[in-house]
Order: C-alpha cells, then structure tokens, then sequence
C-alpha cells in the first residue's frame, strides 16, 4: 500500500511534459525522470493548456458581455460583470492613485484568471485525470496554479512591469537612485543600499508567486491524500476542506491581484 | 517542479489576455457603467424638478380655487342684495298705485253723489213748483218764478 500510495501521490504530481529530451528528442515525457532529463526545453501542456482554455473563457464571458452592454437595466451575465469591474475598479482606485488605462483591466484579468485556475482545485483531483488517462494521456495536472512555472510566468511578468514603470516614471537615473542611495544616504554605503533595495526588489516576484503556488499546492496535496483514503469516508475530510478551499482559492486570487496593484502603484511613486 | 518553457509560455498567455482584456473588455463595461450612472443621476435630477413644479402647480391650483370662492361668495351676496333691492321696489310701486286706485275711486264715488245731489235738487225744486202751484191754485208763470224756484232749488 505504501509503495502504491507514494505512486499514486507522483502521478498525481507529475505534469504532462512535452519537450527535448536528450536522447529520445521532441517527445513527451514517459515519466518522471525524463521530464527531468529535458531541462528547461520543455513545456508543461497540460499547464499552458488549462490556463490557456480557463483565461479564455474569463475573456469569452466577459466580452460576451461588454458587447451586448446595455445602459438599461442588466441582465444576470452583465449584472456579474459588472459586480466583478467595479470590485476590481474600487479595488485599484483605492491603492493606486496614478493614471494608467493599464492597471485596472491588468488587475481583472489577474483576478479571475487565477481565480478561475485556482477554481480547478475543487474539482475531485481523479476526475479529470482519469479521463485523460482513458483516452491515453497518462499525465494530467488540471491545477496551473500548482504548476510553480505558471504562477512564476505571471509573477515575472509583473515584476518586469514594475522595472518598466519605475524606470518610465521616475527615469533611470532616478530608479538607480532609488536602489543605491536608500535607506542610507551616503556614497559610502552604496553598496549595501543595493544590495538590500536588490533583495527587496526580487522579494516581490518571488514571493508573489511561490504564495499562489505554495497555497493551492499544499491545497491539491492535502486533496490527493485525502483520496487515498476509502471512498466511504473521503467526504467526511474532502467537503471540509473543499469548503474551506472555497476561501483560500477567493483569496488567493484576490492577494496576488492587490500585491501587483500595490506593486504597480510603488512603481509609480516618486520618492 | 522543474522551471522550464511553461514559465515564458506562461507569460506571454497572461500578456495577451491582459491586452485583450484592456482593449476589448474594460473599456466598453466601463462606458456603458458610467452612462448609466449619469442616466441614473439625470433621472433623479428629473424627478425631483417634477415634484417640486408639482408642489408649485399645487398651491397655485389651491390659491386660484380660494380666489374664485371668494369672488362667487361675493357675487351671490350681490344678487342677494339686487333681490331685496327689487323686491322693495315692486312693494313700493304696488303700494303706490294702490293709493292712487283709491284716490281716482275715491274721486268717482264723489262725481255720483253729486251728479245724484243735482238730479235730487232738480226733482225737488219740481216737487216744490208743482206744490206751490197746488197750493196757490193758480197757474204760476214759470219764467215769473224761475228765480224764485232757483233760489229754492239753492237752499236744498
């Protein structure tokens, strides 16, 4: 059982990997091992796939709606819509007090789209893999935000947009000021400056996103090693904890959209 | 958890949603929002400019029905007025030709009881001249006596 059990947990933890392996090629990988072996020249499909299928349809719901917007009286997708803009519009107005016609429409997007990614953690962890796996895809992670490449890719992506607008706002002579000459102002200690602006400045990517990350992680971990246990006793830990998901997930998605607002509008700040 | 290609390919799905998003999803929400916040708020103002111009139509209704009641009091107290007015007058007028019906009888009874006054003196003074003539036992010349039989006739 034990044995068994730790494979299951692998199998379950193991993306579908297509890339160069080595020796064999462009393949997909058979196993752990060779995803391994194919280094940073492979790609997870089933990652870029489910994040790519759930972000389109955030788009496809939203635009549906803002084509048919009426100044009347909404109907149910348009009401949702426009909960979800003005959450999002109250959020940024509250935290970034600069003008960008990018901000706001970058935090929605953030939002639902990791919620939407995240959300794929409430569906049973063997539902989907088993479907693959009857139509002969052996490996299947339906989580993105589990998958630290997704949650870093946006992450980064953010991280260069607060390089982009530090330097865009305040110049680069004023960026390097701010990285050389704070807290301590004094040629001398220059050097410490940056290194601990330097560190601060990292921080932000990667703990934004190995927070995403960690969470829904432990999340889908916790789920897998619930469904070792008999089918007739899963639900006494599973609805818990599927329940208290609910939460995590919601907020999860909310943090990484408030930290790249807070970011952002950090990034605009003259000091 | 190994990085690999997911990372880049990863980034590059979130900047096309993100442009996506800010091109195609924000912007019209966004309007139709704001519009039907103006609407909203044009309608409120519009509203509330009725009901003030109702308050105002209101009194100004009252005020006029408080006027015409007023005027209509005083013109029923005016035809009330020319009635007695008249009514005094018809009762004058009655009365005055009542007299004047009493004078002109009065007047009539007079003219009677003379003109019987007359017929009576007339007969009487004949009565007299035949008397006379009885007595006498002769024929009296009437133009003799005439004056005489006048004088009698006078003194009746």
């Amino acid at each position: 059982m034990a044995g068994n059990a730790s494979e299951y947990i692998q199998h379950h933890l193991q993306n579908l990997t297509y890339g160069l392996h080595p020796e064999y090629g462009l393949k997909f990988a058979e196993n752990a091992a060779e995803a391994k072996a194919m280094g940073f020249w492979a790609i997870h499909v089933d990652t870029i796939g489910w994040s790519v299928v759930l972000g389109g349809l955030f788009l496809f719901l939203f635009r549906k709606a803002a084509k048919s917007m009426t100044q009347g009286v909404p109907g149910g997708l348009q009401n949702f819509v426009e909960i979800m803009v003005e959450f999002v519009d109250k959020s940024v107005k509250e935290t970034f007090h600069g003008r960008s016609q990018l901000i706001a429409p970058l935090s929605l997007t953030i939002f639902c789209w990791v919620f939407l990614m995240n959300l794929m953690d409430l569906v049973p962890v063997d539902w989907l893999p088993a479907l693959f796996g009857a139509m002969g895809v052996h490996y299947m992670k339906v989580v993105p935000t589990t998958d630290v490449n997704a949650t870093m890719g946006m992450s980064i992506s953010v991280f260069l947009m607060i390089i982009f607008y530090s330097i865009k706002i305040k110049g680069v002579s004023g960026f390097t000021k701010e990285l050389t000459l704070q807290p301590f102002n004094n040629k001398l200690m220059i050097p410490f400056n940056l290194l601990l602006e330097g560190v601060g400045l990292l921080a932000k990517p990667v703990s934004l996103g190995l927070r995403l990350f960690g969470n829904l992680y432990a999340g889908e971990l916790i789920f897998i090693l619930i469904a070792l246990l008999p089918f007739w006793i899963q639900w006494a830990l599973s609805v818990p904890w599927a329940i208290f998901h609910i939460l995590i997930i919601t907020l999860q998605a909310f943090i990484f959209m408030m930290l790249t607002i807070v970011y952002l509008s950090m990034a605009h700040e003259d000091h | 958890m190994n990085l690999n290609l997911t990372l880049i390919g990863q980034a590059i799905a979130f900047a096309i949603f993100v442009w996506f998003c800010m091109k195609y999803v924000w912007p019209p929400v966004m309007q139709a929002m704001q519009a039907r916040q103006k609407k909203i708020a044009d309608s409120l103002d519009a509203a509330s400019r009725a009901s003030r111009d109702l308050e105002l139509a209101q009194e100004k209704a009252s005020q006029l029905l408080r006027e015409n009641k007023e005027e209509a009091a005083q013109i029923i107290e005016q035809a009330n007025k020319r009635a007695n007015q008249i009514i005094e007058e018809a009762k004058e007028t009655a009365r005055e030709e009542g007299e004047r019906l009493i004078v002109s009888a009065k007047g009539e009874i007079d003219q009677q009881v003379n003109r019987a006054k007359e017929e009576l003196r007339g007969q009487v003074a004949e009565l007299a001249v035949a008397g006379a003539e009885q007595i006498l036992k002769k024929s009296v010349d009437a133009k003799a006596h005439s004056e005489l039989v006048d004088s009698l006739a006078k003194q009746l």
